[in-house]
């Protein structure tokens, strides 16, 4: 994969400690995939002051300690660095995720299916048989902006949010879906949860499950193994690897 | 035997914090970290710690506590925070001075009088387990500090020293950091969002700190800012100190606990040399803006290194005899409240 023209990138200053490096100004996962791979440049440039990048749809956000590198300086060194061709894209993993679309598990699935005009049973299909495109992480540690849904579920937020979603459900609004990985206030349509720990802060190297650019499958699973996978992975029984133990 | 301090009142929002928790945004881990790093390292400098040390950060009213160790050194600081020995006679030693407590020693953190956020500093440090990285409360993921939760009466906080090192008294001789008059912002990075007219307002007007504030940010209220075209951006990370402007119009200024990206248009950045004296400002206070280039916050940021330094250097010996404490107690603010109000509609 070629890194575009350095000139076509925008570079804006966010105040003295961070440089955002815009790639384009709309959702698209090529622009991700870009931003995920620059992302992983800069990360192995290892820019003295460079404090962390955070990889967003289409952009990068690039923290820097100012008492280390000067704003003029770092910004020379992205440009270097988008001049030249990019490694490969980086290669997603890809995930299948065990979801509960049951009972209370569920329970917004009725009014969704109301709200679009489908079934239960076709909300669920329509949900589970596409794989999504990790967009990015961010509202909560470990949270996955996941798309593109399918326009068939396409519906706006909740007119009033909840003050508490449990941990573990599995949510939609507009073309996005998500997995609230910890209890939190929360207005997207709450459709399935998923036994897995989407973010764990006992894992030092990876405290979230999925990265940006990783690829997500959600597979249904009854209550009974819902409740059967919940108790597994509440013991540490059980640790879900991406499929095919790809990178 | 284990060394605490034993918690018999809280105060408000009292949080352990230290320099963040950096290098876990990218997976949506917020930085966490003291609101105002300079009265929060001047503290830690005070009792000898080094000057990133985990604190006891509070809003308005500090803990009170009694001592279960041996003895211990430490300092309050930060907002015009003075330590007060409760039991017999009350003597108050002011902010930014250290004090040697005996076991069954009891104290409360003197009301906050000049901002928002104060420090209690222990020598030696706290005894508590690092998550990611850092010992900083972050409360709305449940995690650092003391079981990711502001700290409750009867909670113990354990000390990683059994007692205070020998040596005399330290102090700061001046009491009070100076809050800027204007608060300097470097446009964007979606200046270009907002009408000329808008840019102008946010230079020229003055805004009130409001009651929906905490460390996620401070909500601003005053002249509203206008737009070109809509509120709405593509998602994109966040800087410390970004100002976003929602559909209201009216400013919200992100601070340490601030989300790692979000989608409203950011007009700002207030400058890292100006963020800790920010968050130090408490609801009901104004404030000013004044735009400089990111070349001059550059070099503001090396100055306000450079004051720290020399903040620090000022730091000596209590002299024989005591000090006249500098606290000047209001019990009205006893009864001021954050009510947590910065959510973005745009968030799951």
């Amino acid at each position: 994969m070629m890194i575009s023209p350095a000139e076509q990138i925008r570079i804006a200053a966010c105040g003295d400690t961070a440089l955002t490096v815009e790639f384009g100004n709309r959702i698209d996962r090529n622009l991700t995939m870009r931003v995920v791979a620059f992302g992983n440049c800069v990360s192995a440039a290892r820019i003295e002051g460079v404090v962390e990048v955070v990889p967003t749809y289409r952009s990068l956000l690039v923290h820097y300690d100012p008492l280390t590198i000067s704003c003029s300086s770092l910004e020379a060194q992205i440009r270097q660095m988008l001049g030249r061709a990019a490694p490969a894209a980086a290669g997603g993993r890809s995930w299948t995720i065990p979801a509960c679309y049951e009972g209370p598990a569920a329970p917004d699935l009725d009014d969704v299916a109301r709200r679009t005009g489908l079934t239960p049973e076709e909300v669920v299909s329509v949900h589970s048989e596409e794989p999504y495109f990790v967009y990015m992480l961010g509202f909560l540690p470990g949270f996955p902006y996941l798309g593109d849904l399918p326009a068939a579920l396409e519906l706006t937020r909740r007119d009033s949010p909840r003050t508490r979603v449990p941990a573990g459900s599995v949510a939609i609004a507009l073309r996005m879906t998500g997995v609230y990985p910890l209890e939190s206030p929360g207005g997207w349509h709450l459709i399935a949860k998923t036994p897995i720990r989407f973010f764990d802060h006992r894992r030092k190297t990876d405290p979230s499950l999925l990265r940006a650019g990783d690829t997500v499958r959600f597979a249904p699973v009854s209550y009974r193994d819902f409740e059967t996978l919940s108790r597994d992975v509440g013991a540490g029984n059980f640790e879900l690897k991406p499929d095919g133990g790809s990178p | 035997m284990t060394a605490a301090l034993a918690i018999d009142a809280p105060g408000l929002m009292t949080t352990v914090q230290d320099a963040g928790r950096p290098g876990y945004q990218y997976a949506g881990v917020p930085v966490s970290g003291a609101l105002d790093t300079t009265s929060f390292r001047l503290t830690n400098i005070v009792v000898g710690n080094d000057a990133n040390e985990a604190c006891l950060e509070f809003l308005f009213q500090g803990p009170a506590a009694t001592v279960e160790a041996d003895s211990v050194r430490l300092a309050a600081g930060g907002s015009g925070a003075c330590v007060e020995l409760l039991g017999g006679q009350t003597v108050v030693i002011g902010s930014f001075q250290s004090v040697r407590l005996e076991r069954g020693s009891r104290f409360r953190i003197s009301p906050l009088t000049e901002g928002g956020v104060g420090y209690l500093a222990v020598q030696g440090g706290l005894e508590i387990g690092a998550v990611l990285g850092s010992r900083s409360t972050y409360m709305r993921g449940g995690f650092g500090g003391l079981e990711g939760r502001a700290l409750r009466a009867g909670d113990r906080v354990f000390l990683a020293q059994a007692s205070a090192a020998p040596g005399t008294e330290r102090y700061l001789p001046i009491r009070s950091l100076p809050v800027p008059d204007k608060f300097r912002l470097v446009m964007g990075p979606q200046d270009d969002r907002f009408t000329a007219e808008g840019i102008a307002t946010l230079l020229s007007g003055r805004y009130k700190v409001t009651t929906s504030s905490d460390r996620m940010g401070f909500r601003l209220e005053g002249p509203t800012i206008e737009q070109t075209a809509g509120f709405d951006i593509v998602s994109d990370g966040i800087a410390p100190g970004a100002i976003q402007v929602p559909g209201s119009g009216q400013p919200i200024v992100l601070l340490a606990d601030r989300g790692t990206t979000g989608g409203y248009t950011k007009i700002a950045n207030v400058i890292s040399a100006d963020l800790p004296a920010f968050g130090r400002l408490r609801p009901g206070d104004s404030v000013m803006f004044e735009k400089i280039s990111r070349e001059g916050a550059e070099k503001a940021a090396h100055a306000h290194g450079k004051n720290i330094e020399e903040l620090a250097g000022l730091i000596t010996d209590v002299p024989e005899g005591g000090l006249s404490a500098g606290g000047n107690l209001d019990e009205n603010l006893l009864n001021q409240n954050l009510v947590s109000g910065v959510f973005d509609a745009h968030e799951p």
